[in-house]
């Protein structure tokens, strides 16, 4: 069962100019910071988006929250077209989709306390008051882990550590009972040894409460370790797109290649082939033509400079965006 | 005005070690509270009557008149303790007015933003521009003598004030992660502007109160100096301070220099105070 | 080479630096050890708050106050840092010691050229003239990578990867012997991440400098450093080759890290975690300082502190399960 479907999902963002370059230009330049990215969520699965920054993973996790609005495309959750609904429709919608933000220090209030926060969401929706509120804040903070929840109830979110903060922000979203949560980087902020802990919170909550997340990353290692399903994109585009098995054993998209090589290993004997990859990532404002991957990629051809590659389907359930990913294999 | 801003500045230059700013709001503080004990005790520690005459005309100070009696044998000490009453009721008239108008339209226009905030802060910015005197007699002229219309026009000359601060202040807590966060859990802007927004603005309020307040009362007593202020014969500092001032060529020197020492005072105690609260409160604010 | 009697290039014995803040005394670094030798690459591991980047600094003599030495030695090629003055200090800064942080934006000055930087470093160091540094800080902009037509950029005009090369020439414009990393690739992404490590592995080959890279991610020390150090709570608590180290860690800290990490060579890995959170360096736990985490914790781990003992050579550690 399909969960989120994005189609054709855009988000254009005006460039600020100074006030001689409005007056010398009419033109309004746009960051395309997504462009074009379809891709679907199903039900009770984790789905990565790894890419690295600025390639609009972060923007389209927002755009399926409908926190901003997008420039073109269709968003559908449950069946439901979302896109454009208002108000009183959008805010009864976001009981049911959540987010985790990457940073616990800034994603809390500072002057709410923890039960507050947790419970906030209760009242918003007219779900709980009172004690029962209390008593349901009390059980949501003991699922996450931040026990005795009295002691963490009365607390200020500067009392807590950064760990204790993200299993907070992961209460609050979960108190309402969501089908669907976006975890934006959730555990980048975290030190280092406390990260597997947050990581397997979200995957026992996941099989507790029947959720489906849609996981933002940077890591690789990390999606490897928690997705289903990985989706990689590259300056606003999805360049590749599959189940975890496939993406790591059979990457297709020479930038996917890429990245898989560059991530560090804790191991010093493994020694593994390296893909160099030209230059740095070009302007969104003004993307390459035809594949945007092309002024970097170490495999271009000429039709690589004109002809944008549309997500096709290689292998089952394994799509690419690259004029030669039939051909291409690291194997 | 431009006394409480040198006041400021003064102070802001000094290189405080440790403490010393905590003893200045003390100090500011209890200046400002035993201004307010004055008027509240007024009827029962004021020597006389202030409005009758208890004395022969410009009597210098003694035992029986300790700051002398003015031009009509008035005793000034009781006028100056009377005093106290008129201005600080009209401070806390008008202070208490503009942070109740300023606040939630500055909360509405810096968190909402867009058309009506450009119209708002149009409008607001011009007031601002005036001189705060020059836009407090104006007002004064139309609205006429009184307590009320001075604690007004007053009000009007300090909405801007009140509302710079917390719009700019919700622009920049508007940017931060937890109001994102509050909008996705689904809560409505009323519910954003009032439990997301506000409690972090508020810490940084009480100098603003303060450090108006010094300017109010510097304000009320050029409004009264001016004869824009409060009918004769109420005791009003700024008004006592004009009637005083055209002895100092005979060398009578009393009339006009206690009132004018109470209006430094108190000037003075709501400055500390102000001060002192934003090294306390914003150390960050006033060190770079 | 004789190695039996060659002097280490930098040797910390029992370093302590401390921070007198107003909430108690920090003890950042708390009797910190040991060697390294010269062309060595040594990654310097920790979470935030263990110290790392403190010690770091310290070696330079660039701790911010409140913090301060207050105990221990710091021997840079025989000569004790500790006891400099400030003026014979500021010669070892640069000249002998380089330093790349973690931010390279505010390490340099947005209204100064990139090539700039390099010339006036060198100028003022060496005295040399303009003509000659100018030159030399050419070569040294292509050895880093970065074409000689960016000489005249600013700051702002490169991206974050083209910024951290710029502060790598820089720490290295007068050829020193050490040069410390202070989390150089955290603010970057992977593939440049990647750029980056392998332009400081190629330099190491050509100016054959010593190395520490200080950072949080133990896979970065896997792939370029020689020795590892583990901090954890203002000490050391492991100190080894990677070989050894990745191969079977000593110190329980060090093995629970390693199993609390993702690792993308590895399919349905099961990640462990370490229970609790890292103490507070005003009131550290008595005794070994990991041991309320720690599986296997004894008794005596909460009374006494271990000492530090080399288990096989090379391989330091402090923790009571290697002492007879």
């Amino acid at each position: 069962m399909i969960q989120v479907q994005v189609k054709d999902l855009k988000k254009y963002f005006p460039v600020q100019k100074g006030l001689l370059e409005r007056i010398l230009s009419r033109k309004v330049d746009y960051v395309k910071a997504v462009d074009g990215v379809s891709f679907e969520i199903r039900k009770r699965e984790i789905f990565s988006l790894v890419g690295e920054s600025g390639c609009g993973k972060t923007t389209t996790g927002r755009l399926i929250l409908r926190l901003i609005d997008p420039t073109d495309g269709r968003l559908i959750f449950k069946g439901r077209d979302i896109t454009f609904l208002k108000g009183e429709e959008l805010r009864r919608l976001r009981k049911n989709m959540q987010i985790i933000f990457q940073d616990p220090y800034a994603s809390l209030n500072p002057r709410m306390r923890i039960g507050d926060a947790v419970g906030h969401p209760l009242e918003i929706h007219g779900i709980a008051e009172g004690g029962e509120k209390k008593s349901m804040v009390f059980e949501t903070l003991r699922k996450v882990g931040l026990e005795p929840p009295e002691k963490f109830y009365n607390a200020y979110p500067h009392e807590l550590s950064g760990g204790q903060r993200q299993r907070a922000a992961i209460a609050r979203a979960i108190i309402v009972n969501p089908e669907f949560i976006v975890a934006d980087e959730p555990i980048s902020m975290i030190d280092v040894s406390l990260r597997s802990k947050i990581l397997e919170l979200m995957k026992q909550l996941q099989s507790e409460l029947d959720l489906t997340y849609l996981f933002i990353t940077h890591d690789l290692a990390v999606s490897k370790y928690i997705s289903d399903r990985i989706g990689i994109m590259y300056l606003g585009e999805m360049v590749e797109l599959g189940l975890k098995k496939e993406i790591f054993s059979d990457p297709r998209h020479p930038y996917t290649i890429a990245l898989l090589s560059a991530v560090p290993i804790p191991n010093p004997r493994v020694k593994r082939k390296h893909i160099e990859l030209k230059g740095e990532v070009p302007s969104p404002i003004n993307p390459p033509s035809g594949c945007r991957f092309h002024t970097r990629c170490p495999f271009k051809e000429e039709t690589c400079e004109t002809e944008k590659p549309r997500l096709i389907e290689v292998t089952e359930n394994h799509y690419v965006a690259c004029h030669k990913a039939q051909t291409l294999s690291i194997n | 005005m431009l006394f409480s801003s040198i006041i400021s500045s003064i102070l802001r230059r000094l290189k405080f070690r440790r403490g010393v700013k905590y003893y200045f709001t003390f100090i500011g503080f209890a200046i400002v509270l035993s201004f307010v004990l004055m008027a509240l005790l007024a009827s029962f520690i004021s020597p006389y009557n202030p409005v009758k005459r208890a004395g022969a005309p410009l009597e210098s100070p003694s035992f029986k008149f300790p700051m002398g009696t003015d031009g009509l044998g008035r005793d000034i000490l009781s006028r100056i303790i009377h005093g106290t009453r008129i201005v600080l009721r009209i401070t806390l008239l008008s202070m208490t007015l503009s942070f109740l108008i300023g606040v939630p339209i500055g909360l509405l226009s810096g968190y909402l933003g867009g058309k009506l905030d450009s119209v708002i802060s149009l409008f607001m910015d011009s007031l601002y521009a005036f001189p705060g005197l020059v836009l407090a007699i104006a007002l004064a002229v139309m609205l006429g003598p009184g307590e009320i219309s001075m604690g007004m026009s007053l009000t009007v000359v300090y909405i801007p004030t009140y509302f710079r601060m917390v719009r700019g202040e919700a622009l920049s807590v508007k940017e931060n992660l937890f109001v994102e966060a509050a909008k996705a859990i689904g809560a409505k802007d009323r519910t954003v502007m009032f439990k997301y927004i506000l409690p972090n603005i508020i810490p940084s309020l009480p100098i603003i109160l303060s450090l108006n307040a010094a300017d109010a009362v510097l304000t009320a007593a050029a409004l009264s100096f001016i004869g824009l202020g409060i009918t004769a014969p109420t005791p009003d500092w700024g008004f006592d301070l004009r009637m005083g001032y055209p002895y100092l060529t005979s060398k009578i020197w009393w009339p006009s220099t206690f009132p004018g020492l109470m209006i430094v005072f108190l000037t003075l105690g709501f400055s500390l105070f102000g001060e002192g609260l934003t090294e306390i409160l914003n150390p960050r604010l006033v060190r770079r | 080479m004789t190695s039996m009697n060659r002097k280490p290039l930098l040797s910390l014995e029992n370093l302590k630096v401390y921070y007198y803040t107003d909430e108690g005394v920090v003890k950042a670094v708390d009797s910190v050890s040991f060697n390294m030798d010269r062309g060595e690459t040594v990654g310097l591991v920790g979470e935030s708050g263990s110290g790392k980047s403190t010690l770091g600094l310290s070696i330079l003599r660039l701790i911010p106050p409140p913090g301060k030495i207050v105990g221990g030695k710091v021997f840079f090629d025989g000569i004790d840092l500790t006891a400099l003055s400030e003026d014979e200090m500021r010669k070892v800064r640069g000249k002998r010691i380089g330093m790349v942080f973690q931010d390279p934006m505010t390490s340099l000055n947005p209204l100064m050229k990139v090539g700039d930087h390099i010339v006036e470093t060198i100028v003022s160091h060496e005295g040399v003239p303009r003509e000659k540094a100018v030159e030399r800080a050419c070569s040294l902009l292509e050895d880093v990578g970065i074409l000689p037509e960016r000489f005249n950029d600013y700051p702002h005009q490169l991206s974050g990867g083209m910024r951290q090369r710029i502060m790598i020439a820089l720490a290295l414009c007068l050829k020193p012997d050490l040069v410390i990393a202070d989390e150089p690739t955290s603010a970057l992404d992977v593939i440049v991440q990647y750029q980056i490590l392998e332009l400081m592995r190629k330099l190491k080959q050509v100016y054959g400098m010593g190395l520490i890279l200080i950072t949080h991610d133990v896979s970065i020390v896997a792939e370029v450093a020689d020795r590892i150090a583990i901090m954890y709570a203002g000490q050391l608590v492991e100190y080894s080759d990677v070989n050894s180290f990745f191969n079977s860690p000593l110190h329980p800290y060090s093995e629970a890290l390693l199993e609390s990490i993702p690792n993308i060579q590895l399919s349905d890995q099961k990640l462990k975690y370490i229970p609790g959170i890292p103490p507070s360096l005003i009131n550290p736990p008595k005794g070994c300082r990991f041991h309320v985490r720690c599986p296997y914790a004894e008794h005596r781990c909460g009374e006494v502190e271990p000492q530090t003992v080399e288990f096989e050579r090379g391989r330091f550690v402090k923790c009571f399960r290697y002492v007879e």
